[in-house]
């Protein structure tokens, strides 16, 4: 297998323009958490021609809500969530500038294609490796709505962030190649 | 002379507290070992890297104390009361739930509850849990605790077949749900499967079903061998590991079925994650006898 990319964010479009499907990747400095609840107030923030709790250009979001950090560490478990469900919010913040998103599970056609159009990058990190994740998670800290406790947006520092491309910014996506994998029975 | 067997609800909030935790930071040794047989006969490597972050996943819980997975769950417990059992102290929904409360605040777990499914505050506390109660003979509560998270969940299907799709009808909504959200919950799976009943016991039959130990066959052979073919035609979809491809999709696929309609076929497809976080207690109390209240 082919070493892992070594990626530091911001992320340039070249870098993400050079990443293919199913390229393993480590992924070190800032990125920022949010997930279903963050996701629908950031885009009603930009609706309505606000700023968003973080410049997004360059940015990557991790869908994520930690589970509380014990005492001494930083943050708790810390593994993705199911990407799907920001599927209605993710083309909009490519639009915006975001290079990256950070999930688990399959994304629609209409994040695959605006992948394409803004050279974006969808990236799968291990599902359920919850405490393995939170080992590389060095800082976080709550930068936006507080109120939503596990789903507040957090900026993270990362180090050596480990996860897979699942689809590119040409267009191939590693779970449709893996369901045409499908043997007849 | 019969006795009764008196529980305090203080024993079961510090039993499911206890449990809470342990299932939350460290794999049942029969998921362990079904993660590494599939590691075994996996041969394409970016799955191969998935298992193994897995297993060593369950390491560094351990470890650091860390669940294993943010999502620690909805808490689901499904007792079997004797019916000489009786509870001193609470409901046992108030018991279990001031467990959840304990566990969510010591270890600390997360609380993934909200108070109103459209408002969506979170609850804090992650109770209520859900309880699903069923008299059984004797004198000892045993309590099984799963903690359910919602990614595997939210990909979970109920289906009124019509009885002449038969077996094959049954095989194929399986199929059919793990195709369409398999790898978003966080595959390789355990699958747990209801028929028959109505429409809400067929998946309480499929939660259910996540009880029994993953070594073990299913007593009834017809439903052992129609979990052998549910598991070969799920894993040949080729999902694998993570969604990225490969042999392992499930580890196992597990049935209960039930009397129904004649009219309808339910069947019920509940998915679970490869974390499958599942203990059990059983608490006895103190015996003291039953009538004779007039010496
Ligand atoms: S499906 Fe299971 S392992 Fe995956 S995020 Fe949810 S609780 Fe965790």
């Amino acid at each position: 297998m082919k070493k892992p990319r070594v990626l530091t964010t911001p992320l340039t479009d070249e870098a993400v323009a050079s990443l293919r499907c199913g390229d393993r990747v480590r992924l070190s400095g800032v990125i920022y958490s949010a997930r279903d609840t963050a996701h629908k107030r950031m885009i009603e923030s930009l609706e309505r021609g606000e700023e968003l709790p973080f410049d997004p250009r360059g940015q990557v979001i991790y869908y994520m809500g930690p589970s509380p950090a014990p005492e001494g560490r930083p943050i708790g478990a810390a593994g993705p969530t199911t990407s799907g469900r920001m599927d209605a919010y993710a083309p909009r913040l490519y639009e915006a500038g975001i290079k990256a998103t950070i999930g688990k599970g399959p994304r629609s056609e209409a994040v695959r294609s605006a992948l394409r159009r803004h050279t974006g990058v969808y990236l799968a990190a291990i599902g359920g490796a919850g405490a393995l994740l939170s080992r590389c998670i060095k800082e976080a800290e709550v930068i936006a709505y507080p109120d939503l406790g596990p789903e507040a947006v957090r900026r993270l520092v990362v180090e050596r962030f480990p996860a897979v491309v699942a689809c590119d910014a040409a267009g191939r996506d590693i779970y449709e190649i893996a369901a045409r994998g499908e043997r007849s029975s | 002379m019969e006795s009764v067997s008196v529980i305090a609800a203080g024993d079961i909030s510090q039993s499911v507290a206890r449990l809470y935790r342990r299932i939350s930071t460290q794999l049942r040794p029969d998921v362990r070992e079904a993660l590494e047989r599939a590691l075994g006969a996996e041969r394409s490597e970016m799955a191969r890297d998935a298992l193994q972050s897995l297993i060593e996943n369950d390491r560094i819980s351990r470890t650091d104390g860390v669940p294993l997975c943010q999502d620690t769950g909805l808490a689901v417990v499904f007792a079997r009361m004797g019916r000489r059992v009786m509870i001193e102290g609470g409901t046992l929904q108030e018991a279990v739930d001031e467990g959840v409360r304990r566990a969510v605040g010591e270890q600390p777990l997360r609380s993934s509850t909200v108070a109103d499914p459209l408002r969506r505050d979170n609850v804090g506390d992650n109770t209520p849990a859900i309880v699903h109660l069923e008299q059984v003979e004797g004198a000892e509560l045993e309590l099984h605790l799963l903690a359910k998270g919602g990614g595997a969940e939210n990909m979970s299907r109920i289906y009124m077949l019509n009885p002449s799709e038969g077996r094959e009808g049954v095989i194929e909504a399986v199929v059919n749900t793990v195709r369409q959200g398999g790898a978003s919950a966080c595959p390789p799976l355990v699958i747990g499967v209801g028929i028959g009943g109505d429409f809400e016991r067929a998946p309480a039959l499929a939660k259910r079903a996540f009880l029994r130990d993953l070594r073990l066959r299913n007593p009834d052979r017809d439903l052992a061998e129609l979990e052998a073919q549910i598991l070969s035609r799920v894993n040949a979809l080729g999902i694998g590991p993570q969604g990225f491809g490969g042999a392992a999709t499930a580890l196992a696929a597990l049935v209960e079925r039930a009397p129904c309609h004649i009219a309808s076929l339910p069947v019920a497809v509940n998915l679970d994650c490869h974390s499958h976080r599942h203990g059990v207690v059983t608490l006895t109390g103190r015996s003291r006898p039953l009538g004779g209240g007039d010496e």
